[in-house]
């Protein structure tokens, strides 16, 4: 009964957004011409839906998600497995790889945007240019796989950091168990350290798709979502249709229809990766 | 064949020496325990058999093979962990398959060994289960099914036990020795337990900081103990010592006097004291007595005895069961 007052505050919180958005996507509204607003039923779903960019951006938020993902993983688990070495300077080393976490979004992707990938001053330019290779115009020529590197080095220290401390939390008798019945670096990985880190890298995979499904910041500071669709995703497509076309019907059609995407997401993740968590 | 023969042993952390050069001789077959109070460096002594620690000098020798350079699987040896270090997502079955699996054998040997271990630690309905859906006493087994299914040399035992409860500790024991002397493998065993060690070993070392006090029977350190260490160590309630005018007139520093070799009597001879605590077990009775410039003595009696805190005693060594020491703690002997 105490907690009545918070419950309600937190249901409130949440369902006038959600019943404002619903309301919207039902009504045809356009900013320009906000008088006369008027309510045509599914027809903004009908357009959002059929809408060819709507599935460019489907497959662009799939493809980022999957790439993020697969690199935070593939990367953190031998990164995670070097800083749980005894070196000297580990936690200065841990808290530089920790670094990237803490970087806004909209500055790391300028840094990267300004910094490495600028196809005349930047780093990379420089490197290439260094080994008499042309220079890549990173936003131009592979869009969607500079922003997958952005983003993913964004994320690598989270899934290096879940993984890092499951490991230390790996009981060291295991390990010399394993050695006394013969495995060796390989297979005691193979059959002791991976087992172990099942469950954390269904945590890393569970919480990064949730925030990868909604990037936005780094879109938006480098490509715009161009050069034409090629890096618009979900999140960006319905931001260009409220705040570019003005179009506030559409977007929150849109945003409804993301809703239910991640939804969908989740229930597939939670189906195949999920049964780790259980026990 | 299972003989393992220490040669100087040493290792150090650093600056820290914790075996300060260890003899041993282990014959195949033997049950040896390690015992010593903790940070005695009992359980590094067995890492270092094992192969998990390196030895930082001397020869570890097995069946006359110098060991020290050989990797631990290829020792020829298993452990017992004391977490049991079970693989948490391996089946019973897996787990106790692991070392066969890792040796590369085939597929159907590795079963029939498996099976066979199952059967002898009364596993066969578990093997399909999780480590975690077992007991301790359950979990215990596995563990010492992983050692026994690759028929090591020896098997090594680090403080197995400390995990159960005391009525599960006393079966286990039991199974253990009689596994041990049913497979006539050697045994080495780590506890701080003595009375593990009086009833499970052979033989045994008493360890005190990284130094090998005694190696001997049980009963050879009960009744022929060394030195004041493994006099103290070796029996409970631990032996009275008193030094002093009284040590003086038996030519000796200190003298030792177990609580059961303590006659207690209400009259006659002997030292005289108020008792403190008087403890009732029924089967034994122990007995506080605070026997002025003497000290506080122990004294046990087997039975129950009519005695209560206040009551005054008399108490009088067994002349033939008194312990001599000298100066630097080493025993005398007549």
């Amino acid at each position: 009964m105490l907690l009545t007052p918070a419950v309600a505050l937190l249901f409130i919180w949440m369902i006038v957004p959600l019943a404002l958005t619903i309301y919207f996507s039902l009504l045809r509204y356009n900013l320009l011409d906000s008088e006369s607003a008027q309510f045509v039923g599914f027809e903004n779903f009908r357009y959002f839906l059929t809408d060819p960019a709507f599935l460019a951006s489907l497959q662009n938020t799939l493809v980022l998600v999957g790439s993020v993902l697969g690199l935070t993983i593939l990367l953190g688990i031998p990164l995670a497995l070097l800083l749980d070495q005894p070196v000297i300077g580990r936690n200065i080393v841990r808290l530089m790889v920790i670094a990237p976490f803490f970087v806004m979004p909209t500055v790391s992707a300028l840094i990267w945007k300004n910094l490495l990938m600028h196809p005349v001053s930047g780093l990379f330019a420089w490197i290439a240019k260094l080994f008499g290779a042309p220079s890549i115009d990173w936003f131009n020529d592979v869009p969607l796989f500079a922003i997958i590197l952005i983003v993913s080095w964004q994320w690598l220290p989270f899934a290096t950091l879940i993984l890092l401390t499951a490991l230390q939390s790996l009981d060291e008798e295991q390990k010399e168990a394993a050695e006394m019945d013969g495995a060796g670096a390989l297979s005691t990985f193979i059959y002791i350290t991976l087992p172990h880190l099942a469950r954390p890298i269904t945590v890393v995979i569970l919480i990064e798709t949730i925030f990868l499904l909604t990037v936005f910041a780094e879109i938006f500071v480098t490509t715009g979502g161009g050069p034409g669709l090629q890096t618009t995703n979900i999140a960006f497509l319905i931001y260009s249709q409220a705040l570019i076309q003005y179009d506030v019907g559409g977007a929150s059609a849109g945003g409804l229809v993301a809703v239910v995407i991640a939804n969908i997401v989740a229930f597939f993740l939670v189906r195949i990766v999920g049964r780790n968590l259980e026990a | 064949m299972g003989q393992i023969t220490l040669q100087n042993v040493q290792k150090s952390f650093g600056p820290v020496h914790i075996i300060k050069g260890a003899d041993l001789d282990i014959s195949d077959g033997s049950f040896v325990v390690f015992v010593g109070p903790s940070g005695c460096g009992k359980t590094t002594l067995l890492r270092l058999i094992a192969g998990l620690e390196d030895v930082s000098g001397g020869n570890i020798l097995i069946d006359g093979k110098n060991v020290v350079d050989v990797p631990p699987a290829k020792r020829g040896l298993s452990m017992v962990f004391q977490s049991y270090a079970l693989y948490p997502h391996m089946s019973v079955r897996g787990n106790i398959a692991f070392g066969l699996k890792m040796a590369g054998l085939p597929k159907a040997e590795i079963n029939r060994k498996v099976e066979a271990a199952a059967a002898t630690l009364n596993l066969t309905p578990y093997l399909d289960r999780k480590p975690r859906e077992l007991s301790g006493g359950q979990r215990q087994r596995v563990a010492i099914g992983r050692a026994i299914v690759r028929e090591p040399k020896a098997f090594l035992f680090d403080e197995p036990l400390s995990n159960l409860d005391a009525a599960l500790r006393v079966q286990m024991r039991l199974e253990v020795t009689r596994l041990q002397k049913q497979l006539g493998t050697t045994a080495i065993y780590v506890t701080h337990d003595q009375v593990e060690a009086m009833t499970m070993a052979d033989k045994i070392v008493v360890l005190n900081g990284g130094k090998i006090e005694q190696y001997g029977t049980p009963l050879e350190l009960y009744e022929k103990p060394a030195n004041l260490f493994v006099a103290g160590f070796i029996g409970s309630p631990k032996m009275n010592f008193i030094s002093g005018e009284v040590a003086g007139r038996h030519d000796a520093a200190t003298i030792g006097v177990r609580p059961e070799h303590l006659k207690i009597a209400r009259d006659g001879e002997g030292w005289p004291g108020s008792i403190m605590v008087a403890e009732h077990l029924g089967s034994d009775t122990f007995l506080y007595v605070d026997a002025g410039a003497i000290g506080t003595l122990t004294a046990r009696h087997v039975g129950e005895l009519d005695l209560s805190a206040g009551d005054r005693v008399l108490l009088s060594p067994d002349p033939g069961r008194l312990h001599r020491f000298d100066e630097s703690g080493k025993s005398l002997r007549a």
